[in-house]
């Protein structure tokens, strides 16, 4: 029961049901993908090219998912997605831990030790979020070849982390601001310097917006497909990469419950994380806007 | 030796000058209060002196060394702020020792300074909550249980009792007084709030535009104020100031203030509260100022004859606070505050005969707003 008291004559009724089933109808639209997707992925692959893509699978196998799992062929390989889901892994990891935490830093230090030119500094890391991927792909290259990153697991992560610093800044300067300046001066009369007061007084308080940042950074870095492609080695390439191989390798017959089975696979940690932190994603967005 | 010099500190934000050249020593174990209305720069002041903001010009020692470029940490210096600024993430324990443990106090000493600060404000029981578990008045005691954990040479209080409600403010004024009586501590304390100033402090010194106007004990500040601006913001209901003209010489001046009839009311004015300067003003406006309190009433039921000019006026308005009775009554085209005892039985719109008690009345000079005598 919602709280709001409503007319209830039969035309407001009729309204609502109509409403209600625009809206139903809507959330199938969406759902649907995903649907085929989960469908095609437990069906063997007679029952697919029988047709009847909607049609509920007669037996359900895990085959598909095994297959992509372990040992689908992308490209010249046949080792399946393992390899490269490993491969996303120790790219997100370090990379969203590092962003993380270089924008908690700078957070803290526009908002808590402001010095001369502090809202310009925040100007311009802002104006990188605005950067398209596209426009950097030479340059960072370029940079990438010079530091002798060129690819490598640890030149992903250098990319994602300067990417995702602008973002993970904004985050973490916007969540600061709310956190009365008078704690951070008490801490400096009690003795505390710049790292301690992060460490002891400003990250237990940051839990929300620590959240936000991380699965922000997660979907971003773990869906990343242009960065994965242009600078990632031949033993380092993301499974978003390898999916997309994956699909596109032919042998003959197209295997679409592999390939479902393999999207499902490349898309499932990023809706892991977003099932088990989601509630203090949209918490922590809000937090600081209202008082409480 | 001062516990706090404060030498010609000046403090400029952009163009504007938010200090303008103070100069303040403090003794040790003494209670100033800043008192001023806001935007008067005494938090400024108190974050100069705490270290959390630098100054433009001048100098700051505390305990005879010269502190002024020294970080907050260096200053051996507590502050208890407005906010409380308690940190929610530890409990009250952690947020006393706090201060100790990045000083690398041992763990013995660090219990024991808990154990001290914990009894003397009664806190014990709440050690362990945190502080989103406390009450308001609660979390004061904490953010002062901070301070007086470390011992420091000086305690800033930064308008510690403002987020409290009135009653509790004033057991918490009490508290404050009473902790300072007993562990004779250095502090300075903004407010404000002119009776925390007036029952806290051992000095006053009242701010205006980055000025103190008036450094004194509350005695001299509200008795004998320095100019106009002094003596209207200290005192509640605010002293009366009554437009007059100065007539008479030397050993028998005398004031008339126009009350609106034929005769203006003529005001004698003692002679062991005369000037020099007053000399220089005969025939010329001035400003009479009169507390509330220097009037009282004329009541024939009373009995007693009650010196002073007699003043026959009309009552306006009558607030009766319990404890006593205060009136509007009318002067002329303007009215002035009236302060008597609760058995006064004044009725609004009736005549009223007051009796005006010169010997506190204090005069300044209109343009310049200066005390005359």
């Amino acid at each position: 029961m919602d709280n709001i008291i409503r007319r209830r004559t039969p035309g407001a009724r009729l309204l609502r049901a109509g409403l209600y089933a625009l809206l139903l109808v809507m959330a199938l639209v969406y759902l649907l993908p995903l649907v085929v997707m989960v469908l095609t992925s437990l069906k063997p692959l007679e029952e697919i090219r029988a047709g009847g893509l909607l049609s509920l699978p007669d037996s359900l196998t895990l085959a598909a998912w095994l297959k992509a799992w372990g040992t689908a062929c992308t490209g010249m390989r046949c080792e399946g997605l393992s390899g490269y889901f490993m491969n996303s892994v120790s790219i997100v990891i370090p990379a969203v831990a590092i962003s993380t935490l270089v924008g908690a830093l700078n957070g803290y230090a526009l908002t808590k030790w402001r010095f001369r030119g502090a809202n310009l500094c925040f100007a311009m890391l802002l104006f990188g979020c605005f950067i398209p991927f596209q426009v950097v792909l030479m340059p960072m290259a370029q940079t990438l070849g010079w530091l002798g990153l060129a690819s490598s697991t640890s030149g992903l992560v250098l990319v994602h982390v300067v990417y995702g610093i602008a973002f993970t800044t904004l985050f973490f300067r916007n969540y600061y601001v709310s956190v009365p300046d008078e704690m951070i001066s008490a801490a400096k009369l009690d003795g505390a310097g710049f790292f301690r007061i992060f460490w002891r007084i400003l990250l237990p308080v940051s839990g929300p917006i620590i959240t936000v940042s991380v699965i922000w950074q997660f979907t971003q870095i773990w869906n990343d497909f242009l960065f994965g492609v242009a600078f990632a080695g031949f033993d380092s390439q993301p499974v978003t990469v390898a999916l997309n191989n994956l699909v596109n390798t032919s042998t003959g017959v197209k295997e679409y419950n592999v390939d479902m089975a393999g999207a499902m696979i490349a898309a499932l940690p990023t809706l892991v994380v977003y099932v088990l932190a989601g509630k203090y994603f949209v918490r922590g967005l809000t937090a600081g806007s209202v008082k409480g | 030796m001062s516990a706090l010099e404060i030498r010609n500190v000046r403090k400029t934000f952009g163009t504007t000058e938010v200090l303008k050249d103070i100069s303040l020593a403090i003794d040790s174990g003494e209670f100033l209060i800043l008192v001023g209305p806001s935007g008067c720069g005494k938090s400024t002041l108190m974050n100069a002196i705490a270290g959390l903001e630098p100054v433009t010009a001048g100098e700051m020692l505390i305990g005879g060394e010269d502190v002024t470029w020294r970080t907050p940490a260096e200053r051996d210096i507590a502050m208890v702020f407005q906010s409380y600024a308690l940190y929610p993430s530890m409990t009250v324990r952690q947020n006393i020792v706090f201060g100790l443990e990045v000083r690398k106090v041992p763990k013995a000493e660090r219990e024991e300074a808990v154990a001290r600060v914990a009894e003397l404000l009664q806190i014990t029981p709440l050690l362990d909550r945190k502080p989103s578990q406390l009450s308001g008045g609660q979390r004061q005691r904490v953010a002062m249980g901070r301070a007086l954990a470390r011992e420091p040479q000086i305690y800033l209080f930064d308008e510690p009792l403002s987020n409290l409600d009135a009653k509790l403010r004033v057991e918490m004024r009490t508290e404050i007084k009473k902790l300072h009586q007993r562990l004779g501590t250095t502090i300075v304390y903004v407010t404000h709030d002119q009776i925390e100033a007036m029952t806290l402090a051992d000095r006053i010194a009242v701010m205006r535009d980055g000025r103190i106007l008036q450094l004194g004990t509350p005695d001299e500040v509200y008795n004998d104020p320095a100019d106009i601006f002094v003596a209207g913001f200290m005192g509640s209901p605010s002293m009366n100031f009554i437009r007059a003209t100065l007539a008479g010489q030397p050993g028998s001046y005398r004031l008339s203030v126009d009350v609106g009839g034929e005769q203006p009311l003529v005001l004698p004015w003692p002679a062991e509260r005369e000037t020099p300067a007053l000399v220089r003003h005969v025939g010329e406006p001035v400003t009479l100022g009169l507390r509330p309190e220097h009037f009282s009433e004329e009541d024939a039921r009373l009995g007693d004859r009650i010196e002073g000019t007699l003043l026959n006026t009309t009552t306006t308005v009558v607030e009766p606070t319990g404890a006593d009775l205060l009136l509007r009554v009318a002067l002329g085209e303007s009215e002035i505050t009236v302060r008597l005892g609760p058995k006064s039985r004044a009725v609004p719109g009736e005549p009223i005969a007051l009796r005006v008690d010169m010997s506190r009345a204090v005069l300044f000079e209109p343009e310049t707003e200066s005390r005359l005598a």
